[in-house]
């Protein structure tokens, strides 16, 4: 049995709120795939839970008139894999999120709960920040939009107080539009693993010249970051082999890797460069660079 | 305790149930403790192992880190759940014929994959099948049986 | 030889009732009002519990009962699945009780607590409060040697035990040598990582015995080892083993228990469930040893081995469990190889604040075999010749005999295997075809070969039991005190029991469960033992079934008893084959005979003393990918020689797991402990590596059969050995991709990228 003291399950969004404003002690719990796992590892005292489960349109991804697209937090891993619009204007999402832990996993494990956490291994944080998404944050006493960069406050940390939930992520037409990715996770098994790194990587040509690009990494410091000083530097650079590993060794620049006992910091220096240059390699290619 | 205590309603292996559930329960923990229906087993309890895999709506899921309240409206197939008129199912035979059992403990939760897999009645090919296989441990078999198993009933 | 049973693909027994989820583990069973026992772990790895409180735990609504060091009995007890020995100096190290207040890893167990649901029984042991008096912790061989070095068990000076010897002059070897070859090799602690977790519940029934349930490779010794571990005769314990859920030595020790029985005690009798959760199952029930290895080798030009040596030492963790054993046995596994005149091993195993290192499939040999097959590639390697071409001229063959125990080797099918996996993996063409890369992406082939005995005799006893009750159908009940634990051994025996009745395997009911007052003695699973061992009495229960059927006959129909035989459940004429009764009419008979009523029933007990050396190969093929340090394997072909294969499908789902075992031991297992604190840093299954379905490729499995004239139907083992040698296997490859000689395992990414930097390949 789960050690917490009471249950809610919010039926709708309203109702989601007003128990979260009138219970500082509940918690959401999501898809549960993390939540759970932490509860059994460790007793938190007086904890409850809120389900939001049956509120359907947290659950849908959609793309209004202007081309911004909505991904509703309740959205899993596996609507990620195979929802229309995400395969066919951000795909790297997509798959970012077909190779979060296993298939199980993937039905319940939600977008929401992988960024609202914080966790630094998150597959999908990193193409969330690529795509300079927006976060929807609402509570009962109101609601704001904040940009990705301004997300991450620590390890496990994020600007998501208490009472509000992380309804919803925007990510609007300029920034996917014309951009090719790929995400590669570096993990020691193809399944059922984390990233020991997670490099996503977009970008978008001018002819055979980069004229933007955006690397971001999971695991390459305490929260997932991205890496301005390889940006910057690849912005109108041609597409050749030598640029892009000279790019690479740039983003090591960017990361702020550290020794741990699962991979030292020389060696996620040396995956920040080769999974880099590897990513950009590929996003190129599917952008018709050569 | 009672406001831990929660009636449900859902549908078990082709039949409606209503049953008041702890609150704190796992789905896995209600099958096998308060239903008695032990054949889903638990192998890690933090999903990671497949040992515990049920079908909710025909996907395929780790019971033990999904709460049982929230099966409530929902329809639940178990590994005991499989067998197609008292006989079993052309994905059990497979198994058997297979060589795809040694231990059998991880047995319950791939069948129930696998048999979701099935379900969705799509042809595919090893590595893809293997993909939607791997969230499952075995240290008995190798895997081996079990995907030529799968693969000689997915891809008839 | 022309079987009509043995050798068939026959499908096993079990599989409808595992397939259905209607099989019942040891978790399974619903008893009324069970409850649930969890154990109080140390939080530190050495040193003594000063004050321990716990009262408010038991002050706790819905505890039961709380225990201590200071409730379970003052006495030491072994934990090995060993026979018994009758000769005290042969014994089992008894270095373990119940609970403890000397605290020896970090996980020992101090206290437990019984409860009515797991909340209440976790909220229970939060409520315990314990001080403790910190000691040095000693996790390495040094430390457990230093000076100064704490003593885990008093009076041992750490050291678990030694063994040396030597046949021929090594020394005299080394000299004449035109090469010497010396590396260092070692290995890593890992996990079995059974699916199910060490589980088992326990009560004193209605006659006032102790039942325990559980989930082990060895019931009849666990109730030997409850006994010594309360002083109590075995006849107030019972042990039943339902299904099991894998083993693979973790559950060849009692574990949990004796434990179990202390709650069930301190419940008044009532039932209570001790459920190891997969941390608990991973750090506090056995690992597999890690070794450190020195090896040297002289060569002579054209190839011959003329003297080897290894030293080898390791730290085993808190308690003896199977004391020397598993690595005294890999001094036979090294001498035993190759034919080399002069030879000698050296051993060390101490005392260390980590987790106990017991039996794991292999027991000893993938370690030692690790090194050794890596060493002689690079042996062959530093004399310029081709590796199968130099292990053929050095290694064993039939007729050859063990130095140590002048065992003789009556079958031998090395040779084969090795060419065999040659053709299989494409050797010649990729050796060559791989020995100059460049690039970042490159391929290589490797192999490496393997040598393991069937059972444990001459060092220990090797006895089995079988029961054959030939029932009124003319179907057979068998009873075998061997354990099926997922291996297929009851399948097997089923149709060895066939065999040599004449009857079809669907007339021969076995039950999976054992009970150690129902079913024959046998010491249980391991060792690779049970074809060959338990097999053997069933081969004699089942003789002896058929000649009392024959003198049943006699008695009723006067034929012959010699001039008789049984086909397809039809009692016949051996040389005419006329039908002379149905086995089923013969049977009902023997129960309801006005004048000749005696039903047949068989009890045979039989000792083994013999030993046979399986053999086997790997060959593999891999792409390492030198900037990121990843190894895949693309192919992997192990070939075996088991001699007679009794069941072609089980053996081949055997191979398939060792290789997949063996590949993880390769690659991506390995338990880490904080070099400080002693604390398991990955005891779960994400941050512990089992390879996954997508990490697996497809497994290629051969059998080069020989027969083997000391097993029952020309059978050697066959359960442990698929694991041993996939690990050298790759390590080969590897060098023949790179030309990096790899001497630590695992070969994850972190230590190929390390390894790479240091030989100037990145």
């Amino acid at each position: 049995m789960y050690d917490f003291n009471k249950y809610f399950e919010a039926e709708t969004l309203d109702e989601a709120k007003k128990i979260l404003k009138e219970n500082p002690n509940a918690q959401i719990v999501a898809g549960g795939s993390d939540i759970l796992v932490e509860i059994r590892e460790k007793h938190i005292e007086g904890l409850e839970l809120m389900g939001i489960h049956k509120i359907k349109e947290l659950k849908e991804i959609s793309i209004d008139s202007e081309g911004t697209i909505s991904i509703g937090c309740m959205a899993t891993f596996h609507m990620l894999e195979n929802n229309e619009i995400i395969t066919k204007h951000i795909p790297m999402l997509g798959r970012a999120g077909g190779v979060v832990g296993g298939p199980q996993l993937r039905k319940v494990a939600t977008i929401g709960g992988n960024i609202a956490n914080g966790a630094v291994s998150a597959d999908t944080a990193t193409s969330v920040w690529a795509y300079n998404s927006q976060l929807v944050l609402e509570s009962a006493d109101g609601n704001r939009t904040i940009d990705v960069k301004d997300f991450y406050l620590g390890p496990g940390w994020t600007d998501v107080k208490q009472n509000e939930i992380l309804t919803k992520i925007l990510i609007k037409k300029e920034d996917y539009e014309g951009f090719s990715g790929e995400y590669i996770k570096f993990s020691q098994r193809k399944a059922l693993d984390i990233a020991n790194l997670g490099c996503a990587v977009i970008c978008k040509l001018d002819g055979n010249k980069f004229s933007d690009v955006r690397i971001a990494l999971g695991v390459a410091g305490p929260v997932p970051i991205r890496c301005k000083t390889a940006e910057d530097y690849a912005k109108g650079l041609e597409v050749t082999e030598e640029n892009i590993n000279e790019i690479g060794k740039k983003a090591v620049l960017d990361g702020k890797p550290r020794d741990s006992w699962r991979a030292s910091k020389a060696y996620r220096q040396q995956l920040i460069e080769i999974c880099s240059q590897r990513a950009l390699t590929k996003a190129a290619q599917l952008a018709g660079g050569k | 305790m009672s406001d831990v205590l929660k009636k449900i309603t859902f549908t078990l292996n082709g039949k409606e149930r209503t049953v008041e559930v702890d609150v704190r329960k796992s789905l896995l923990d209600v099958l096998r403790d308060d239903l008695e229906l032990t054949g889903s087993k638990k192998g890690c309890e933090v999903g990671e192992c497949g040992a515990c895999a049920v079908m909710i709506n025909g996907e395929s899921i780790d019971s033990c880190i999904y709460l049982a309240v929230w099966v409530d409206g929902k329809e639940v197939r178990t590994i005991e759940g499989i067998e197609k008129d008292g006989k079993l199912s052309e994905m059990q035979q497979a198994f058997v014929d297979e060589g795809a059992i040694q231990c059998g403990f991880c047995t319950a939760g791939l069948v129930v994959s696998a048999t979701a897999l099935e379900e969705r009645g799509e042809k595919m090919s090893k590595d893809e099948m293997k993909k939607e296989l791997s969230g499952h441990l075995c240290r008995c078999t190798g895997y081996h049986n079990i995907a030529s198993a799968v693969d000689k009933v997915i891809n008839k | 030889m022309n079987f009509t049973q043995i050798g068939k693909p026959l499908k096993r027994y079990d599989a409808a009732a595992k397939v259905t989820g209607k099989a019942k583990y040891a978790g399974d069973f619903h008893v009324r009002d069970m409850l649930i026992g969890k154990i109080y772990r140390s939080t530190i790895a050495h040193g003594y519990v000063k004050k321990i409180d716990i009262s408010k735990a038991k002050a706790l609504p819905g505890v039961v009962a709380v225990i201590t060091f200071n409730d379970t009995p003052d006495i030491k007890y072994p934990t090995a699945g060993h026979p018994y020995s009758t000769d005290p100096k042969h014994q089992d190290i008894a270095d373990r009780q119940i609970l403890t207040n000397h605290v020896r890893f970090y996980g020992d167990e101090i206290a437990a607590v019984v409860a009515e649901n797991d909340l209440i029984a976790r909220e229970a042991l939060r409520l315990i409060e314990v001080e403790y008096e910190e000691l040095p912790v000693v996790l390495t061989v040094e430390d457990a040697l230093a000076n100064d070095a704490p003593e885990i068990h008093k009076g041992t000076k750490n050291i678990v035990g030694k063994m040396n010897y030597e046949f021929g002059n090594v020394e005299e070897g080394f000299a004449k040598a035109d090469f010497v070859v010396e590396n260092e090799f070692e290995t890593q602690t890992v996990q079995h990582c059974a699916m199910e977790n060490h589980v088992s519940y326990a009560y004193v029934d209605a006659q006032d015995r102790l039942t325990v349930v559980s989930s082990t490779q060895i019931p009849h010794v666990v109730r030997r080892i409850i006994g010594q571990a309360f002083e109590m005769p075995v006849h107030k314990i019972r042990v039943i083993k339902p299904y099991i859920g894998g083993g693979f030595g973790a559950k060849q020790d009692s574990c949990i228990e004796p434990l179990n029985a202390a709650l069930t005690l301190a419940a008044g009798g009532k039932p209570v469930l001790l459920d190891l959760d997969r941390e608990e199952s991973i750090i506090g029930t056995r690992v597999r040893h890690a070794v450190k290895y020195k090896i040297k080798t002289g060569v002579t030009k054209d190839g011959k081995m003329i003297a080897r040596e290894v030293s080898l030492e390791t730290a085993k963790g808190a308690y003896a469990s199977h004391g020397i054993s598993p690595v005294a046995k890999q001094g036979t596994a090294f001498i035993q190889m190759y034919t080399t005149p002069n030879v000698k091993f050296d051993m060390i195993s101490v005392y260390s604040n980590a987790p106990v290192a017991g039996a794991m499939r292999g027991y000893g040999i993938p370690q030692i075999n690790y090194a050794l097959e890596s060493h002689v590639d690079d042996v062959a390697a530093k004399i310029g010749m081709d590796p199968t071409d130099f292990r053929k001229l050095n290694q064993v063959k039939e007729g050859d005999a063990d130095p140590k125990t002048k065992l003789k080797i009556l079958s031998c099918g090395l040779e084969e295997c090795i060419d065999k996996g040659k053709e299989l993996i494409n050797w010649d063409e990729k050796r060559k075809k791989y020995a100059n890369q460049t690039g970042d992406i490159r391929r290589g082939v490797g192999m490496a070969e393997f040598c393991y005995g069937s059972g444990t005799y001459p060092v220990c006893l090797e006895i089995a039991g079988a029961r054959i009750v030939l029932r009124p159908d003319g179907s057979i009940l068998m009873q075998v005190g061997a354990t099926e634990i997922g291996q297929g051994s009851d399948t097997v025996f089923s149709q060895m029991a066939a065999e040599v009745l004449g009857i079809s395997t669907d007339q021969v009911y076995l039950e999976s469960t054992t009970d150690s007052d129902t079913t024959p003695f046998d010491t249980g699973a391991y060792a690779s033992r049970q074809t060959y061992v338990s097999g053997a009495a069933v081969k004699k229960a089942a003789l002896e079934c058929k000649s009392r059927i024959f003198e049943a006959v006699k008695k009723r129909k006067e034929i012959a008893v010699e001039k008789l035989d049984i086909k397809d459940s039809q009692i016949i004429e051996k040389n005419s084959g006329k039908v002379v009764m149905s086995l089923a009419d013969l049977a009902m008979d023997t129960y309801y005979s006005r004048e000749n009523s005696n039903p047949i029933s068989v009890d045979v007990y039989n000792q083994t003393k013999s030993n046979a050396l399986a053999f086997g190969v790997t060959f593999t093929e891999v792409e390492v990918d030198i900037k990121t340090g990843t190894i895949d394997v693309i192919e992997i072909y192990n070939v075996h020689d088991s001699g007679t294969i009794m069941n072609r499908q089980l053996a081949e789902g055997q191979v398939h797991g060792g290789m997949s075992m063996g590949m993880g031991y390769a690659l991506t297992e390995e338990l880490k402990l904080h070099p400080e604190t002693g604390k398991t840093l990955n005891n779960n299954l994400l941050d512990y590596k089992l390879p996954t379905m997508m990490d697996t490729p497809d497994l290629g499995v051969e059998f080069v059969e020989t027969y083997e004239p000391t097993g029952p139907f020309g059978n050697k083992s066959l359960g442990e050995p698929p694991a041993i040698t996939p690990a050298p296997a790759i390590r080969n490859a590897v060098l023949n991709a790179t030309g990096v000689s790899f001497t630590r395992l695992p070969m994850n990414t972190q230590r190929v990228f390390e390894k790479f930097k240091e030989t100037g390949l990145i």
